[in-house]
């Protein structure tokens, strides 16, 4: 892989990282569960017809220790909006996967015109009483591969740290995007995004894999049916929460088909 | 106050003894003896040596059955007359408004005549992230806010509004105020944040070690309280610090060994089974401390020895004794190891844990009996050249 060129933006008072990396229409990324730790062959593959932007949100690798100034669900969506714009994101095409597609479809739903096509995989967000979001901060060491990807070997071998780094540095920000994750999400992965969804009339693709043991099926039926805008719900076969992670082709298929197919004048 | 009829075979059946224990195994008819016995044996203890009687908080735990520490500690108010009530404590951001733990520590402030010390645990991360509910990326946070409210609210000498980040109340006037001026001593119980020696440092507030693991392991740790003092140019006194120890004491060793292996083996097998799942909630411990434990001689040894959650370093009896996670023997040895805990770790509070696992209640009794007798006596003298500012005023002893 190439790897991305990097940048940094003040986004309130912390710096945020930026990855870009190929040239086309671009689209705009943001990193689920983990965060981004490196340049992924998801990216990597998007990159080769597109150009792919990725900012950091606050609190998850590349972004600082901002999230500690962010106690709302309001002061996040102004945060995520804010990082956007930064990025310049701003009207574009988004993809955003896991913990932080609640919050993109908040800035979609709330400010008309900030998203132009929306992407969510594996989407946070709402968490339906009879089938629950898995807690994925009360899991044994060892087992949170396992409820996150289909293959939890490439998922540990995923957050293991690049050569040269300080062990205790890395466990620092993995454990600062899992507390980032809570500040808005704690307990049940529920931002209430149900009750506004009906704002969002935007074009709208839900992917989730059918392996996806930390987001149910029902969560993803209920999003995607609760905005006004059209909406189509992709089951993945074989892939778990992570699904960029564990099937990068396929997700990077299902993402251009649905571009092709959802014009925009 | 651990349930002390845990079915041999828990560890084996069950992932926890917190959070998703299963009701089931403590039946509130035992629930109802346990706490009968317990209030009995911290009484005996008031009324056999001891300066004071300590209760902790926990929710959701047949660890120990105590959500409510404040309903003990008014009985413990009423059925002594001397010894200290400690509530080790009221987990403050379990609390809203904090302003209700205000009220009812200066309740129990003037129900013991000035007896109280006030325990402020920021709460286990089972207790807070699961237990509670409480987001844990918050609660350190929360915990900072709400302590300044409680210490306003038992200062201030007229109505005051709060509007903090998390708490905002208009009208504060906890009643009654606290007995003691300009409040009862406050004590922090710690388990290895960093971050609170410091604090514990700035504020003249008690550090308190709550540790399983015994004195020998306990050094680093206290020292770094101690480096906290040191910068800040104030005095070592030995009763800024407390510490926990089990202790067994016996005629003799052999005896020590049969009064006390069974009830200290369930303690460390049964009590303190934890899912691991629980230990670690994101935020419930700050990066400080990660980046410290990350380094610590404690981390390695368990790492090192394996074993799940936080009972993973000695669990057979033997290895418990000789590791001096409880400290047991004959009279004599129990003296010289304590008064060696006292020296070597410049602590003035010691606070004997007499009961534990499902040690009977005819055996703490006994336990609580010989040690207030003839091993309580022998330690006296220890630090006698310290004044004890953190003590109750209404207590003996005290230097307030």
């Amino acid at each position: 892989m190439n790897g991305p060129d990097e940048r940094f933006s003040d986004v309130g008072g912390h710096a945020i990282r930026i990855w870009e990396a190929g040239a086309g229409p671009p689209i705009g990324y943001l990193a689920g569960t983990d965060g981004l730790l490196r340049w992924s062959p998801f990216l990597e593959g998007l990159s080769r017809s597109r150009k792919v932007v990725v900012p950091s949100l606050p609190g998850f690798p590349g972004g600082g220790a901002g999230h500690r100034d962010l106690d709302t669900l309001l002061d996040w969506l102004i945060a995520t909006r804010d990082v956007l714009e930064a990025a310049g994101l701003l009207g574009g095409d988004l993809i955003a996967t896991s913990v932080a597609a609640p919050l993109v479809a908040d800035v979609a739903a709330i400010w008309p015109g900030a998203i132009r096509r929306l992407i969510l995989i594996s989407p946070f967000g709402y968490s339906d009483p009879s089938d629950a979001i898995t807690d994925i901060w009360a899991q044994r060491p060892g087992d949170i591969s396992g409820v996150l990807s289909s293959d939890p070997e490439r998922h540990t071998a995923s957050r293991r740290p690049p050569p040269d780094t300080d062990p205790i540095e890395w466990k620092i920000t993995l454990t600062r995007g899992d507390e980032a994750a809570a500040r808005y999400l704690y307990p049940f992965g529920d931002t209430g995004l149900i009750n506004r969804l009906v704002r969002l009339s935007i074009p709208l693709l839900v992917v989730r894999g059918t392996l996806d043991r930390t987001v149910p099926l029902i969560s993803a039926q209920r999003i995607a049916a609760a905005v006004s805008g059209p909406a189509q719900l992709l089951e993945v076969a074989g892939v778990g929460h992570l699904a960029e992670l564990d099937a990068p082709d396929l997700l990077i298929e299902a993402v251009e088909r649905f571009l092709a197919a959802a014009s925009v004048t | 106050m651990s349930y002390r009829n845990l079915p041999p075979d828990f560890r084996e059946k069950h992932p926890s003894i917190c959070v998703t224990v299963d009701p089931a195994l403590t039946p509130s008819a035992d629930i109802a003896k346990l706490y009968k016995e317990s209030l009995d044996e911290l009484v005996l203890g008031a009324e056999h040596g001891f300066d004071g009687v300590c209760i902790n908080e926990h929710h959701g735990s047949a660890y120990a059955m105590m959500p409510s520490p404040n309903l003990l500690a008014a009985i413990l108010s009423h059925r002594t007359s001397k010894a200290a009530i400690c509530v080790l404590g009221n987990s403050i951001v379990f609390y809203n408004p904090p302003t209700r733990v205000a009220e009812e520590f200066a309740m129990l402030d003037c129900l013991s005549n000035g007896r109280l010390i006030a325990g402020f645990p920021v709460g286990t991360p089972m207790d807070s992230a699961y237990a509670f509910g409480q987001n844990p990326s918050m609660i350190r946070q929360r915990y900072q806010e709400a302590h300044d409210l409680i210490m306003s609210a038992w200062t201030a000498d007229s109505v005051f509004p709060f509007q903090g980040r998390f708490y905002n109340l208009r009208y504060v006037n906890a009643l009654p105020r606290p007995l003691q001026k300009p409040h009862p001593p406050v004590w922090i119980p710690a388990g290895g944040s960093v971050e609170t020696w410091k604090w514990c440092a700035e504020r003249d507030y008690g550090y308190c070690y709550l540790s399983y693991y015994g004195y020998a392991a306990a050094a680093d740790l206290l020292e770094g309280f101690w480096r906290e003092i040191d910068l800040l140019e104030k005095p070592r006194n030995p009763y800024r610090a407390g510490f926990m120890q089990m202790v067994g004491v016996a005629q003799s060793r052999a005896e020590a060994d049969d009064l006390y292996g069974a009830a200290a083996e369930y303690f460390f097998q049964q009590s303190l089974h934890i899912d691991s799942r629980f230990v670690s909630p994101p935020g419930h411990s700050s990066e400080k401390s990660v980046r410290d434990r990350a380094n610590s001689t404690l981390t390695r040894v368990a790492d090192a020895k394996g074993g799940d959650g936080i009972g993973g370093i000695a669990r057979d009896w033997v290895g418990i004794r000789d590791g001096g996670h409880v400290v047991a023997g004959n009279v004599d040895d129990v003296i010289e190891q304590l008064r060696e805990l006292g020296r070597s770790l410049n602590v003035g509070h010691l606070m004997t844990m007499l009961q534990f696992g499902n040690m009977s209640h005819e055996t703490a009794c006994s336990n609580i009996r010989l040690f207030g007798e003839r091993v309580a006596p022998a330690l006296r003298d220890l630090h006698s050249e310290w004044g004890d500012h953190w003590w109750p005023s209404g207590c003996e002893g005290s230097a307030r």
